[in-house]
């Protein structure tokens, strides 16, 4: 009897011991293998996201909040002090979300030209053969580029702006431009109806450039001949313009700021916050591009400069037909993604109260809301739509700008 | 008869090209333009720095202990001075100051063993530094062990914050994104897929963003009764999105791996993660340590952020100090300390990856 009980069992032991052999052959195939673990990587994410999700669910119906966009339609109830749209304090939260959007739009784009423009002075600057030149460039992108972003705001911000004298005292440049505490003023352009002539005019003037441009390869690869393309197009955009203005008599007035009892009024304004951001954005950003030009020139090999000589080429010549646009090759990756920090970083503006899209969506209207998620979700949609949007266009620049190798 | 030509010694070159003066004449006033734009240097020169410098140092308060030393022009000093314990602790008890002391002293040492060359058993010291030097400083700071008092989050602050901030993210980010960086490499779309929305996703929004994210969205996502500590919360958000860009940095490097490391680890009958564990990885992660510490300058950096969900790094402690009252004015001092503090750990720590890149550039 125990014998055969044994046997039983040992039976039993061997056909389980084979079916786990089996599978162990069956998991030993690297395709079956990688299957179990997509599936069970698969299925742990989706338990993931059920359970927050059920935890967020349960958590919501605790606090009392409906989820979904009917708030973006709700009287937001607060004002902004910097608007690009029509805004009051009886606009809805979905009219918050864009005005807010507008305001990081505008300082992004300020400060990425602005960025750009410095970053390839210094960058330039840092190779410069003058010693002096050089130098003071290195000093300026060590010691911008080592201190926080955030510092750099507040210091603009608090140190430096806030610290500026009351209207009535600004420091001023002629009657023209005035700094004090509340902001920059500057005069305000008020185009007359010949204006528009003058517009339609200018973009003409373009237009011909344009075409001016594309005959005049043609023509250099049809005879070999260059035009001077520069004073021809420098005159067809200047002298349009200069007939238009005289005939008819200056159609662009200047609104000029000016003191009316305690504050400024007039003409065009920037307001402390935006200018602090602006600011700290372009001297902080500049200080990483002047980095990027200066290796992207010092990319190219010396052997390339040489050779142009040897052709002949002027030294402005060789940079813009040879240097340049190999150093292009090596700067526009590491540039985009300059920028896209940029963008990222304008979000700072929270800290100090500039009305961008993280100040007054996911800040104040969160706040009175509670539609945490919502909001939320719908910020990092925007600046990754924003990232996106960016980097797709710069990639599409820099397959242009590539090495066409066969 | 033999000729014999000996040519006239050289004439020594002219005084105008030599010495100083040559110097001046090729690095400062090579063509008229250089020279307007030294000339215009300096006089710009001459413009800020004297200023500065009076300001600074030779007018600069020093003395003290209120508000009345500082009457003079320059800048006050005594400000800092007075709060310098607190810019370093935040509001850590005073009569606990030791146990930060011991910490930092000891990371400080493990640092300093590391970096120097050809000393013995460094492999066991960098594992005690990562595997058990993080429980003992964590003890130390919060206590509750051995009869320490405890000392609660919402208390530390100070440089100590942002050391702690960084260094944690860092901690958790470097396993996270190889993961990340392997997955994002691997053959299998699943994990390809999730790992390529991941990093992708963190590195397209703002950190401020993951930051909100992570001190109003946490709380809803975990199942009621469960409270995370307002720290622990920033300690997760950082730690997400340093590793999306960790991961990144990492996959440059297993990139740099060329491809016959792999094939001959394939060939050896190594398993995946043998041949990634003991063939690619080391060498990968050893082409970019000078990326590594680039990063961690950014999350460095980065980490002042924390002050705008409400903790007190070392310039959420500056800025509050200018709120008080018998202090009203000095914030130019308070952001140049907090702004030299800064400079000096990012400005050393780049040199080092500098000199990294340097040293690793080998061959070629």
């Amino acid at each position: 009897m125990e014998g055969r009980g044994h046997s039983v069992c040992s039976a039993y032991a061997l056909t389980v011991m084979e079916r786990s052999e089996n599978m162990m052959r069956w998991l030993n195939q690297g395709r079956n293998r990688a299957l179990v673990f997509q599936v069970a990587l698969m299925l742990g994410t989706m338990l993931f996201f059920f359970l927050i999700g059920a935890n967020a669910l349960s958590n919501l119906e605790q606090q009392g909040i409906t989820s979904g966009f009917a708030f973006l339609s709700q009287k937001a109830g607060f004002g902004i002090i910097q608007t690009l749209i029509d805004y009051n304090e009886s606009s809805t939260y979905g009219r918050t979300f864009l005005v807010g959007l507008l305001n990081t739009i505008l300082v992004s784009a300020l400060g990425i030209i602005g960025a750009t423009v410095l970053g390839f002075i210094v960058g330039i600057a840092r190779i410069s053969s003058n010693w002096l030149i050089a130098k003071l460039a290195a000093l300026y992108i060590e010691i911008f580029r080592n201190l926080p972003l955030l510092l750099q705001v507040f210091f603009w911000y608090f140190a430096v702006l806030r610290s500026l004298p009351l209207p009535r005292n600004s420091l001023h440049i002629g009657d023209w431009i005035f700094l004090n505490i509340r902001g920059v003023y500057m005069p305000r352009p008020l185009p007359d109806l010949g204006f528009t002539l003058l517009v339609i005019g200018f973009f003409t003037s373009l237009v011909a450039i344009g075409i001016l441009f594309f005959w005049a390869r043609k023509y250099q690869e049809k005879t070999g001949k260059e035009l001077p393309v520069f004073p021809l197009s420098l005159a067809i955009l200047v002298v349009p313009i200069m007939i238009i203005w005289c005939t008819t008599g200056g159609p662009l007035h200047w609104e000029y700021p000016s003191l009316q009892g305690l504050n400024f009024k007039g003409g065009m304004t920037v307001i402390p916050e935006l200018a602090a951001l602006l600011l700290a954005l372009t001297v902080y950003t500049a200080s990483f591009i002047a980095e990027i030009v200066r290796s992207g020139i010092q990319s190219v090999n010396h052997a390339q400069t040489e050779a142009a000589r040897a052709l002949g080429l002027a030294q402005r010549k060789i940079l813009r037909l040879v240097v340049i646009p190999q150093a292009m090759r090596v700067v526009i990756p590491q540039m985009t993604s300059q920028y896209l920090n940029l963008i990222k970083n304008s979000s700072l503006a929270a800290a100090i109260g500039y009305p961008d899209l993280v100040a007054v969506f996911a800040g104040t209207s969160l706040n009175q809301t509670g539609q945490a998620i919502e909001i939320i979700a719908m910020t990092m949609a925007v600046y990754l739509t924003l990232n996106l949007t960016t980097s797709w266009l710069m990639n599409k620049y820099n397959a242009r700008v590539l090495l066409q190798e066969l | 008869m033999a000729v014999v030509h000996t040519p006239h010694p050289d004439l020594p070159p002219p005084m105008i090209s030599v010495g100083v003066v040559g110097w001046l004449r090729r690095n400062l006033f090579s063509t008229p333009l250089n020279s307007l734009f030294t000339l215009g240097s300096l006089y710009l020169l001459y413009l800020v720095v004297p200023p500065m410098v009076n300001w600074a140092l030779l007018d600069a308060d020093w003395a003290g202990t209120s508000r009345e030393a500082c009457s003079g022009e320059g800048a006050c000093w005594v400000f800092v001075r007075l709060r310098f314990l607190h810019f370093m602790v935040g509001f850590y008890p005073e009569s606990e100051l030791w146990r930060p002391v011991v910490v930092f002293g000891l990371a400080g040492l493990l640092l300093l063993y590391l970096l120097l060359k050809k000393l013995p058993y460094k492999s066991y010291v960098a594992g005690f530094g990562i595997l058990v030097f993080p429980f003992i400083a964590f003890f130390l700071f919060y206590g509750g062990l051995f009869g320490l008092p405890v000392v609660e989050t919402h208390q530390w602050g100070g440089l100590m914050l942002t050391l702690i901030l960084s260094t944690v993210g860092m901690l958790f980010a470097m396993p996270l994104g190889t993961l990340l960086a392997l997955g994002r490499r691997s053959s299998m779309a699943i994990p390809r897929g999730l790992s390529v929305v991941f990093i992708e996703l963190w590195r397209g929004v703002p950190l401020i963003t993951v930051l909100f994210m992570s001190s109003v969205l946490l709380p809803l996502f975990m199942p009621e009764g469960v409270r995370l500590d307002k720290l622990l919360r920033a300690l997760i958000g950082i730690s997400l999105f340093q590793s999306a860009y960790m991961a990144e940095v990492i996959r440059s490097g297993l990139q740099s791996v060329p491809h016959g490391q792999y094939e001959a680890a394939d060939a050896l009958g190594l398993s995946y993660w043998k041949a990634m564990l003991l063939i690619i990885l080391p060498q990968a992660l050893k082409n970019v340590i000078p990326g590594i510490v680039n990063t961690f300058i950014a999350l460095f950096k980065d980490t002042t952020l924390v002050l705008i969900i409400g903790l007190f790094d070392l310039l959420a402690t500056v800025q509050a100090s200018f709120t008080d009252s018998k202090w009203l004015g000095f914030s130019a001092e308070g952001y140049i300390f907090a702004g030299f503090v800064y400079w000096l750990f990012c400005f050393s720590m780049s040199r080092y990856s500098q000199y990294l890149e340097k040293k690793l550039h080998t061959g070629h």
